[in-house]
């Protein structure tokens, strides 16, 4: 048997080993050649009498990521061009087994007649884990790195080869949708004690505990392939069901506001699943994985959320031939909540840190926060206190610029005030050395005019952090107008140290994601205005898919913020850059009702201690109409919070502060939660086709406002039938 | 379009519907052939010349499975020859199956029909049938399935009642009940449950507190606040109706309607059919309508299924003398009556489920009964009854008395 991803050798006693081991490639991935050799391989045991069982188990440090997302990208361009050429019917048949293939590949193994024992050292996820499961032993290795899981909810797919109903016969059905809907990479001990791997042994000793349960088991079968077998939970129409699927839907709805098709389609997969033989429960998860793989929405996030995040995390926009930056002491000047965050963000990636304030005692404050970072996760068991002293360290306090002579790299993150900040400049510049990068977090400055303050405006480019900073998975990378390729990439090179994602943009007022989400805001202050209940503008938000109402999110900012950024805006553009009435209700909340957010307890919410925030009841009064709730279009609220940030996303690449469309879609989900299910701002746009959302625009204009108003190049694109994939693409540019 | 007329109607009192009932040891069918026995006993009816009988039944299954109106029919003596059909729109269906015996009549397809309903919820459990509705994820998910307890919370949250609105009305129920059965109102209509040495089991119903008090209710904890908040369901409900910030839990057992056993029969048929058998019409059936509602709050659909009959019959409420409005939760009849701004002293005037208890496929039945008795004791002209229903539907009727 000739192989060229797997090794295959039969041992003494008949036992044989298929080590998967792909050729050219750091990682497993089960791709078309895989599936193939994987298909023959288990002919071959089937059908040789002197094999009485196999191991399947790594030739590399890790089991396996999964499937190819590529290639499960690939097989839904495939279907579209089968569909034009040979219409749906035949394009959906070649599809759908073609999108089952993998869960008729395990299935085959699982019945051929001989055991199959699974040896799992390291991830073993996705499509690599269905591939465990239909193994009828499973064993893991009892190290660090070793995780199981069906991650597959969390870029917009389910598990389609076989896992959600080998998952549903193996454990209580409600903890089999709590971890198909998670989605999370579960340890060894967990594994074993949902029943998802049978033992956790030494590494050293995987094969040979594989090769012994197969030994004493010839003719194992998986439970649900035994006589006698009964389901978990019981039949899903029973008393016990009666108990699960209600809430069991009720709980999908409350999580996903019903935007996530993949894991609506893991219940049905589920619900109908255990109603079947498995073949027939197999049969059906496929039907609705080939539906979820060929959905637009799954592409997207795919794209978005694993493709595009990975590339740019990997230095999309790096310029190449850079040479590497690497970095052993970063100066963080100014100690407040985002330097404090961003010392803790670069100590926990091992580089040192110089923490500058003004005195020690604002520096020491700003070390005591990543104390408390790391004592919460030792509290939670997610640390042991030798990683904080590790980790304290690394973060030297100091009031004394001349501490920052060894750095390498300097990140800015003082009060947004110029003054201010050009005083700091020139300090630092005064001690570090000629090829140091200076990265300002300025979140409301441009770039190109702080730059000015700086003898080397080529060494000088933004990083804008968000807050919480060791939460906030986004980093936004700003260009003056001077800024050097170097200092790009040594910014790039930064963020990657720190593990978080980079988008790189043009210099603008609010650069990108702050300009987009703050039309969320005021939208949401707009509705408030209108006479729209305040519970409906959040809730909203929250079912168009944004992570939080535009009120809430406001109060997390802070309204005084928003009053001053306002008040900034007025004084540099205008009385007619804002409404009258958006500025009269902040003033009315801010200057009169100091009511100025979550931080003095006062916002649109009440916050008391011990409670769950709620509305301000004198919201109602501050409305001078009330809207009757029940004749409100609930669908068109939702589009208007989501078409006010997408436009003004399209808009930011009409002005070329967005250069790279998967920027554009990264950054809004990871930088301000953008709804996940459309994939970012501009894939919403793609997903209704730009010709649609024009449109939309046009009517939200007509009754709302010229800011629904859409721009020349969405015109141009829905006139000329484009997407922003397809205008902006941005494999050609990079080709 | 020939007119049905309304010649009798009997209950069976209403047990607790728990193991310690007093109707727990008698089963479904003898419920429901206590009913039509009594039917036939009242009129001196000869059974056979009864061309349909309908049973509602919500949850029709194990003794109460495989069409219980058929079985009832053979096992109260009808002869062989009478049909017997169960219908199934939950809480409603009750009425519906009087609405469906009245039907052919109209249509000068039957002369004679029994309308009714049974449920023995102590025994055969409520939710035994199953419900794809709320279990199956392609139509509970976009249907907004929550259980009715928090739909009910939502309609108050939604509607602004207060828990010691809905308290009070409950307490209203009891004290009316109590009050009507003090005085003999349901004496007419009501017939004992006996064994079979005649013995009487039940004759009276079981559930009234005719004591009860805002304090004693005030005392209760909200019987869908875990099940709303740990079960999702809260959230599904805000979703329904975003303007609501959070879902206010009002309700519990005591403000709601009881879970009970009992029967009930109401015999319909034409004017000749009164002639031929010597009956004298008690009510005209003035019309009767259904609908589908809002599926978030679940349980309005009185509101426009009343909207719907009255325009279908011409009519206007100011033409209504009496309302019997299913006592589902307290939110439900606040609802209704803050809806067309009603008097409450036309609405339910003798109480209703929350005092008496719900029993699910036989409740349309007796609050009808209820309703023409009250028409009669009172001298009055036309009443107007309706049930909300589980998946957001809603049934009414108006009778008239001849």
């Amino acid at each position: 048997m000739k192989l060229e991803h797997f090794r295959f050798e039969t041992d003494a006693d008949g036992i044989a080993t298929l080590t998967w081991d792909s050729p050219n490639r750091s990682m497993n991935v089960i791709t078309v050649q895989v599936m193939d050799e994987l298909e023959k391989a288990v002919a071959h045991v089937a059908a040789t009498d002197a094999i009485k069982g196999c191991v399947i188990t790594s030739g590399k440090e890790t089991f396996s990521g999964g499937a190819d997302l590529a290639m499960l990208q690939g097989l839904g361009a495939e279907y579209q061009k089968r569909a034009k050429a040979d219409g749906p019917e035949q394009a959906m048949s070649f599809f759908f087994d073609a999108s089952r293939r993998l869960s008729q590949i395990y299935r085959e193994l699982e019945t051929c007649g001989k055991p199959f024992a699974a040896a799992v050292h390291g991830t073993c996820l996705g499509g690599a884990f269905e591939l465990a499961l239909s193994c009828q032993f499973r064993v893991v290795s009892d190290d660090e790195k070793t995780r199981v899981g069906l991650p597959e909810i969390k870029v917009g797919l389910f598990p389609g080869a076989g896992g959600t109903q080998r998952v549903a016969r193996m454990m209580p059905t409600g903890d089999a949708l709590q971890m198909l809907f998670r989605g999370d990479q579960i340890k060894p001990a967990q594994a074993k004690g949902m029943g998802l791997v049978h033992a956790v042994v030494a590494r050293d000793a995987l094969i040979q505990t594989a090769k012994d349960w197969l030994k004493a088991n010839p003719a194992a079968k998986q439970p649900w392939d035994t006589e006698g077998y009964r389901l978990p939970s019981n039949k899903v129409h029973s008393a016990p069901g009666m108990m699960i699927w209600p809430p069991a839907n009720a709980i999908y709805r409350r999580e996903t506001q019903d935007n996530y098709p993949a894991a609506k389609a893991v219940l049905a997969a589920v619900y109908e699943g255990l109603q079947l033989p498995i073949d027939q429960g197999l049969r059906v998860e496929s039907r609705y994985f080939a539906k979820i793989l060929r959905s637009p929405q799954a592409a997207h996030m795919i794209r978005s959320l694993f493709l595009s995040k990975g590339e740019l995390e990997k230095g999309a926009r790096r310029p190449a031939g850079a040479p590497a930056n690497s970095f052993k002491t970063v100066g963080v000047i100014g100690a407040g909540f985002m330097g404090a965050g961003i010392a803790y963000v670069t100590a926990l990636a091992g580089m040192k840190v110089v923490l500058l304030d003004r005195d020690m005692a604002a520096a020491e404050k700003g070390k005591a926060h990543s104390h408390k970072i790391v004592s919460d996760q030792i509290a939670k068991g997610r640390a042991k206190s030798a990683d904080r002293d590790v980790l304290l360290e690394r973060i030297t306090p100091t009031a004394d610029y001349n501490d920052l002579k060894g750095c390498d790299l300097i990140v800015e993150a003082v009060f947004e005030d110029r003054a201010v900040k050009a005083e700091v400049i020139r300090n630092v510049q005064a001690v570090i050395g000629k090829d140091v990068i200076f990265a300002s977090n300025t979140s409301t400055l441009p770039i190109t005019s702080l730059a000015e303050n700086f003898a080397r405006p080529k060494q000088f480019i933004g990083i804008h952090f968000f807050s919480p900073v060791d939460k906030m998975l986004l980093v936004e990378v700003i260009l003056g107008k001077k800024t050097g390729d170097k200092a790009l990439a040594a910014a790039l090179d930064y963020v990657r140290a720190i593990r978080k994602t980079p988008i790189v943009v043009n210099d603008t007022r609010g650069f990108f994601a702050n300009r987009c989400v703050l039309n969320y805001l005021s939208e949401g202050h707009r509705m408030l205005i209108e006479g729209v209940p305040a519970a409906m503008i959040e809730n909203a938000g929250k079912m168009a898919g944004m992570p939080v109402g535009p009120l809430s999110l406001t109060d997390e900012v802070a309204i005084d913020l928003a009053w001053k950024i306002t008040q900034a805006t007025l004084k540099d553009l205008g009385p007619q850059a804002v409404e009258p009435a958006l500025v009269d209700l902040l003033d009315e909340l801010v200057v009169k009702l100091e009511r100025f957010g979550r931080k003095n307890k006062k916002g649109f919410y009440d916050y008391q201690p011990g409670q769950p925030k709620r509305l301000w009841p004198g919201l109602k009064d501050l409305q001078k109409v009330h809207l009757d709730p029940d004749a409100i279009d609930v669908e068109e609220l939702k589009q208007r919070l989501l078409v006010c940030q997408a436009l003004e996303a399209a808009k930011t690449v009409e002005e070329k502060v967005i250069v790279d469309v998967r920027e554009a879609d990264v950054g809004s989900i990871l930088g301000f939660g953008f709804a996940p299910w459309s994939g970012g701002t501009l894939s919403y746009i793609d997903g209704m086709g730009a010709q649609a959302f024009v449109a939309l625009c046009k009517k939200l204009a007509a009754k709302h406002g010229p800011r629904f108003k859409p721009n020349r190049l969405l015109v141009d694109m829905a006139k000329k039938g484009e997407t922003f994939y397809g205008r902006f693409n941005p494999y050609k540019k990079a080709a | 379009m020939a007119d049905a007329f309304i010649y009798d109607h009997v209950r069976t009192p209403r047990g607790r519907g728990k193991a310690d009932g007093a109707l727990h040891e008698v089963t479904a069918i003898r419920l429901a052939e206590t009913a039509l026995t009594a039917i036939r006993e009242r009129n001196t009816l000869d059974t056979a010349r009864v061309e349909d009988v309908v049973l509602g039944c919500v949850d029709p299954v194990g003794e109460a499975g495989g069409d219980i109106a058929r079985a009832a029919v053979l096992g109260a003596g009808y002869g062989a020859k009478v049909p017997g059909i169960q219908i199934n729109r939950f809480c409603a269906s009750g009425l519906d199956a009087v609405a469906f015996a009245a039907a052919p009549i109209m249509a000068g397809q039957k002369d004679l029909a029994i309308g009714g309903g049974v449920e023995s919820m102590g025994r055969v459990g409520m939710g035994a049938s199953g419900m794809a509705l709320a279990m199956d994820p392609s139509v509970a998910i976009k249907s907004y399935f929550t259980p009715q307890g928090v739909a009910a919370d939502l309609i108050a949250t939604k509607y602004g009642f207060s828990r010691d609105e809905v308290d009070a009305f409950a307490v209203q129920s009891h004290k009316r009940a109590a009050n009507a059965w003090d005085k003999g109102y349901f004496k007419h209509s009501v017939v004992p449950v006996k064994d079979v040495n005649g013995l009487t089991i039940l004759g009276r119903d079981e559930t009234i507190r005719p004591n009860t008090d805002m304090q004693a209710l005030g005392a209760l904890k909200p019987s869908f606040a875990m099940m709303g908040e740990q079960g999702g369901f809260d959230a599904v409900a805000v979703q329904s109706h975003p303007e609501v910030e959070f879902v206010n839990h009002v309700h519990h057992a005591g403000n709601s309607s009881g879970i009970v056993d009992g029967a009930a029969a109401v015999l319909v048929g034409s004017k000749r059919a009164g002639r031929v058998n010597g009956l004298k019409p008690r009510a005209r059936i003035k019309g009767f309508a259904q609908i589908g509602s809002d599926l978030g709050l679940l349980l309005t659909g009185p509101v426009d299924v009343t909207k719907l009959l009255l325009k279908k019959t011409g009519m206007e409420l100011a033409d209504i003398d009496l309302i019997e409005i299913n006592e589902a939760f307290s939110s439900v009849v606040l609802r209704f009556m803050q809806a067309f701004e009603l008097d409450p002293a036309k609405v339910n005037v003798n109480g209703g489920a929350i005092a008496m208890g719900h029993p699910l496929g036989a409740t349309g039945a007796m609050v009808l009964g209820t309703l023409i008795d009250e028409l009669e004791r009172r001298d009055l002209n036309t009443g107007l009854v309706t049930l909300c229903v589980a998946a957001g539907m809603g049934t009414a009727m108006i009778v008239e008395r001849v």
